[in-house]
């Protein structure tokens, strides 16, 4: 039978968990790739170009990882979401970079609202190549997108509750794919954790609550992601302590959404961008004055 | 009275100017000064640390031009970050205490002829769409006679026989097509032209090395940008295509890219935004037609161009084609590029040896 390989990189984070919920209700088996280490990230880097960001390095890395453990690997190419709300061109070109780079099978499906191709198109391509029938197909799409949907809105309560708590908050705004990256992010994320913050996640709100919010700083924005990012910042303005931006190096629509937030904001920020050599101990001294410098306003 | 100025990109800025001070006879239009490494500094002084460099080039003419009285600025957009320049450029602009608007005419690699006859309206409420019109068709047709005129000295200015003939005879066409005021005026500047440069005389030997250049649009367009690469190829006797001109980002992309989409569908399936997968489609085409190499120059963090590379470099070596990558930066130095050229130049001639 064959199996699927889904890399734990760049659109995981977004489809992850329904991807694996699509898969399970069709009862094919996949392989997740093991979180980001230094391996993956070592063989990414030898694979790309030296200018790619580092989050498509790993990509790229987690690929490598993938090519030998499973007969087909899951590479989706996202495109728009309709007009104003496209995507970073990486994520445009992704399948067509894999499929020059590797000689391995690949299973793909595109995300382009402006010609008509939705998820749902996508998905049930994508289980006619799996041979399976229709009303397999219907079942199991159903069951993703049921589950994907309550997913979201329990993600949405869970932000609203820690908005709400007395400790200090901090709104972390990133990519999904860099902040829960195991090489990216969750370093950050674990010493704000043991600092007793209280930590706020941009993509953990309402994605159609959000992204018409960022009209408010930032009027010409056409990234989806980006839009996602800066509307949850207006969403929790008022509740929140400070703001650390995580971005990895060197992103395209960050460089510039996130500068034109950082000069309309008026709340305290930290603007922390990864590289693949940056070590953990230089991050530690700017997080810790940040938090040092929060808490003295707190007490004023 | 209002201001306008619009950053430089090549010799384009004399079609823009026509433009400009034809729909608008009631503004000034202010030509901003010619690109110099001071222009750089003060762009790359101003800018985020890892944006491409086209935004601190057009930065820093912007403010070029503001220094010489300009309060209206123009940018045009791409299909990549380009289009989003503008609104950063602004509020940059306006934390330096400049007062000045920055119009974007193009976002998202498209043309919407409501949104631009509004952005218009904003600088001048009062101005006539059918002349606008007329002159619009006028201005297309100068930037064609040009881009013909540029491909010709392209492919023969390498073989002159009388140093900077070509050179010399651009600079007055330049002046010419500066003078112009109807469309009869227009193509009789351009037949003289033609005719005056297809008149110097070449050398061209039935070897000589051909180089394809393909790339990023703004950096292969703007020669500072790209350090005069062109002037320096054709100082080594090298014939020179290129792909990439106004005209055909106005005019040819739109339909073009479904060819070029068919032409190399072993190598992209999708469009990669911006230019890269017509220089995917592009690098192909050199291999085939047997050019000697390919040069591809970018911006530093250029996606869609770095997309693209990966899969140029799949093509050249099933072709088994050399090709040489530039990324260009504000902090590029002059002479590394010299050395780069010149072991390429090298390396061509002793294949070519073969």
């Amino acid at each position: 039978m064959t199996k699927v390989g889904i890399p734990r990189s760049l659109f995981y984070y977004y489809y992850g968990p329904l991807w694996q919920d699509f898969f399970d209700g069709l009862k094919i088996p996949y392989v997740v790739s093991p979180n980001t280490n230094q391996e993956i990230v070592n063989n990414g880097l030898a694979l790309a170009n030296d200018e790619m960001c580092l989050s498509l390095k790993n990509y790229l890395g987690h690929i490598d990882y993938l090519k030998d453990k499973c007969d087909l690997i899951l590479i989706p190419r996202i495109s728009n979401f309709k007009k104003n709300n496209q995507t970073c061109s990486n994520f445009w070109a992704i399948y067509d970079i894999v499929k020059n780079l590797f000689p391995i099978k690949l299973l793909h499906y595109n995300i382009d609202l402006d010609k008509k191709d939705t998820l749902k198109k996508g998905l049930y391509k994508i289980g006619k190549e799996l041979n399976k029938n229709k009303w397999q197909i219907k079942k199991a799409y159903k069951y993703a997108i049921i589950k994907e949907k309550k997913r979201v809105k329990k993600n949405h309560i869970i932000s609203l509750n820690k908005l709400k708590s007395t400790k200090t908050k901090v709104l972390i705004v990133g990519h999904p794919y860099n902040i829960y990256d195991e090489m990216i992010g969750k370093d950050i994320l674990k010493y704000l954790n043991k600092n007793n913050v209280e930590l706020i996640y941009s993509d953990k709100f309402n994605p159609q609550i959000t992204a018409p919010l960022s009209k408010k700083i930032s009027k010409d924005l056409y990234f989806k992601y980006s839009k996602e990012n800066l509307g949850s910042i207006v969403y929790s303005a008022k509740n929140i302590n400070g703001i650390i931006f995580i971005s990895s190096f060197p992103c395209a629509p960050d460089s510039i959404a996130n500068e034109l937030a950082m000069r309309k904001i008026d709340i305290p920020y930290l603007n922390l961008v990864i590289d693949d050599s940056s070590s953990f101990t230089g991050l530690e001294t700017r997080l810790e004055s940040f938090l040092d410098m929060l808490g003295g306003k707190l007490n004023d | 009275m209002t201001k306008i100025a619009f950053p430089h990109m090549g010799d384009y800025y004399i079609p823009a100017n026509y433009l400009l001070s034809h729909i608008f006879p009631n503004t000034k239009v202010i030509k901003a000064p010619k690109i110099t490494s001071k222009t750089i500094e003060l762009g790359t002084k101003n800018s985020p640390e890892f944006i491409c460099t086209p935004f601190k080039y057009t930065l820093g003419t912007m403010i070029e031009s503001i220094n010489k009285g300009a309060d209206t600025l123009i940018q045009m957009g791409g299909g990549c970050r380009y289009g989003y320049y503008a609104e950063l450029q602004e509020k940059i602009l306006k934390d330096l205490g400049y007062n000045c608007k920055v119009i974007n005419l193009v976002t998202e690699g498209t043309t919407n002829f409501k949104r631009i006859n509004n952005l218009l309206k904003k600088i001048d409420p009062k101005f006539s769409k059918i002349k606008a019109i007329y002159h619009g068709f006028i201005t297309f047709k100068m930037v064609k006679y040009m881009d013909q005129i540029d491909n010709y000295i392209r492919e023969n200015i390498g073989f002159e026989i009388e140093k900077g003939s070509f050179e010399n005879l651009k600079e007055a066409m330049l002046i010419a097509f500066s003078r112009v005021k109807s469309y009869r005026k227009l193509k009789k500047t351009y037949q003289r032209y033609m005719h005056k440069f297809k008149n110097i005389k070449v050398h061209k030997p039935d070897n000589r090395i051909r180089i394809g250049i393909i790339g990023e649009l703004y950096t292969i367009m703007e020669p500072f940008s790209n350090y005069f690469l062109e002037k320096q190829l054709a100082q080594h006797h090298i014939e020179i295509k290129r792909f990439t001109n106004v005209h055909y980002l106005l005019f040819e992309k739109a339909h073009k890219y479904k060819k070029y989409q068919q032409y190399a569908k072993e190598y992209f399936k999708y469009n990669m935004g911006a230019d890269a997968s017509d220089n995917i489609a592009r690098a192909k085409y050199l291999c085939e037609k047997d050019y000697d190499g390919i040069i591809h120059i970018k911006s530093s963090f250029c996606t869609p161009e770095i997309g693209a590379m990966p899969i140029i470099s799949n093509i050249v070596s099933t072709y088994q084609k050399p090709v040489l990558f530039f990324s260009f930066d504000s902090a590029t130095s002059e002479t590394g590029i010299k050395t780069r050229l010149e072991a390429f130049y090298d390396m061509l001639e002793m294949r070519k040896e073969k």
